[in-house]
């Protein structure tokens, strides 16, 4: 062991000038947000609840393709589609099972009228696993609750589709 | 019935005592992840009541009303028994504690010595736990703590005789009282560093909280508890940790002793003085905490035998012949 190094062992240099630089550290900003009373940048692409969109006109924007169904790979979305009396197809079942999902955003990138969509909310824990699985009601109200945010998002994020 | 009000009257000085240090437990625990949680640039606890102060409140509520698990091949009674023996211990020892010259709860005249056998029992919880959880980890955990504790132990020890021989007396407030015109911290500083040290060794503290690395022992011997028995033991963790504050600041900082007799500090109160040095030891173990990784196992027990003892056990003879030569022995020891 070499002097130097003695001595800093004996007179605990570094670990003084440890603790005057962890006091420091104290009186800096902080790195972290208070999370439920302030929340963080959230990028337009940010994938989280799913909402089902309709027209201005107040019309479902689903028009039962089953694409969304076909592509989730985690099979947790169900369709039940029939034939209206003005002759559009419209889906009589839309079922999402959250729990399965794995939010990875095929369906939103699969869907041809932009109906199925991932929102920017994430704060949708429950206390049970049956409220959970989504059923068309809880998607149309979703996506009636976060569509101003949803449209938005949609714009800014079409410049790079 | 005479029996009955002394009773009633000691029931009442021990709750006057036990209660407070509770409370100042749950603020501690508070203050510990707050100034972690600060020195790491997080918030820390800031949520439950003004500053997140009642943080530890709410989690000993969380703990109170959760499932006490036993494992099914524990040895149940000895499972029990260990956290309880452990808080007990660590509530104890405050008996002999003086906050001030009167406040006391039992002024005893080998104060130091039933201090320092009290924190040696608190060995005894944390190897009934280990052992009775009757899983690797924990007995794991208990074998680490009580081979740490036991080491450290005897350099405590030796650090105690160093302040005892310029004392000459076991009593701590004669301890803090020959303190008047100078802490020991000046003349026996490496002393204090030492105790420091050993301290956090003593109370499984990082950087040697190797009794309970998550790393490799999931939670060493509190793995197997949950509920209330899991708050007793950190309870009496914390509790023992203060109490390892309180024996620093009595036999290095002067105790309850204002840090200069002049005006505007001698008319502080004598049990601030006590509260403030506890807290700033307090604060250091906080921050060591933030600051240092975890020590090996081997490096551990080399500083502790290789290092601490005969360091300390050269300033023993140090001490005494520095006294004995200048004839600075305390009268009525010989």
């Amino acid at each position: 062991m070499n002097l130097n190094r003695f001595l800093k062992t004996i007179f605990l240099t570094e670990f003084f000038l440890a603790i005057i630089k962890a006091i420091r550290e104290i009186f800096r900003p902080k790195k972290t947000i208070n999370y439920p009373f302030e929340k963080g940048q959230i990028s337009p692409r940010y994938r989280g609840e799913h909402a089902l969109r309709r027209y201005p006109n107040g019309e479902e924007r689903c028009i039962a393709c089953k694409l969304c169904e076909a592509v989730c790979p985690a099979q947790a979305i169900t369709i039940e589609s029939e034939e209206r009396k003005d002759g559009s197809r419209k889906t009589t079942r839309y079922d999402i099972d959250m729990l399965k999902c794995i939010y990875c955003g095929l369906c939103q990138e699969s869907c041809p009228v932009d109906a199925i969509v991932q929102g920017p909310n994430f704060e949708f824990a429950t206390e049970t696993r049956e409220e959970l699985y989504y059923n068309k009601e809880k998607l149309l109200d979703n996506g009636d609750r976060w569509e101003s945010v949803l449209a938005k998002n949609l714009r800014t994020d079409k410049i790079y589709k | 019935m005479e029996y009955l009000t002394t009773l009633i009257n000691e029931i009442y000085k021990i709750l006057f005592l036990v209660i407070p240090i509770l409370v100042s437990v749950a603020m501690i625990v508070w203050l510990d992840r707050r100034v972690w949680g600060l020195v790491q640039k997080r918030r820390g606890p800031n949520v439950v009541g003004p500053f997140g102060l009642f943080q530890t409140l709410a989690d000993a509520l969380k703990y109170i009303f959760k499932e006490i698990i036993i494992p099914a091949s524990a040895n149940k009674t000895i499972f029990i028994l260990a956290p309880i023996i452990t808080m007990t211990l660590a509530l104890v020892a405050w008996a002999v504690i003086p906050l001030s010259e009167t406040l006391v709860l039992s002024n005893i005249n080998v104060g130091i010595l039933y201090l320092f056998a009290i924190s040696s029992l608190g060995v005894y919880g944390i190897i009934m736990g280990g052992w009775a959880s009757n899983s690797k980890y924990p007995f794991l955990g208990a074998i680490r703590s009580a081979a740490q504790m036991v080491s450290y132990e005897v350099s405590i020890g030796i650090i105690i005789i160093n302040v005892l021989l310029c004392v000459g007396s076991l009593n701590l407030n004669d301890i803090v009282l020959s303190q008047k015109n100078l802490w020991y911290v000046i003349p026996l500083f490496p002393m204090f560093v030492v105790f420091f040290i050993s301290a956090l060794a003593e109370t499984n503290r990082p950087p040697f909280d190797l009794p309970e690395a998550e790393a490799e022992l999931v939670a060493g011997y509190q793995t197997e508890y949950s509920g209330m028995m899991y708050a007793m033991f950190w309870l009496g963790e914390y509790a023992n940790i203060l109490l390892m504050c309180a024996m620093g600041s009595i036999l290095f900082l002067g105790g309850w002793l204002p840090p200069l007799d002049i005006y505007p500090l001698n008319i502080v109160p004598a049990p601030f003085w006590m509260i403030f040095k506890i807290l700033f030891l307090f604060f250091l173990f906080a921050i060591i905490k933030a600051i240092v990784p975890r020590y090996r196992y081997d490096q551990l027990m080399r500083l502790g035998w290789k290092v601490f003892l005969p360091f300390s056990l050269i300033y023993v003879v140090l001490t005494a012949s520095f006294l004995l030569y200048f004839d600075k022995l305390p009268k009525g020891s010989f």
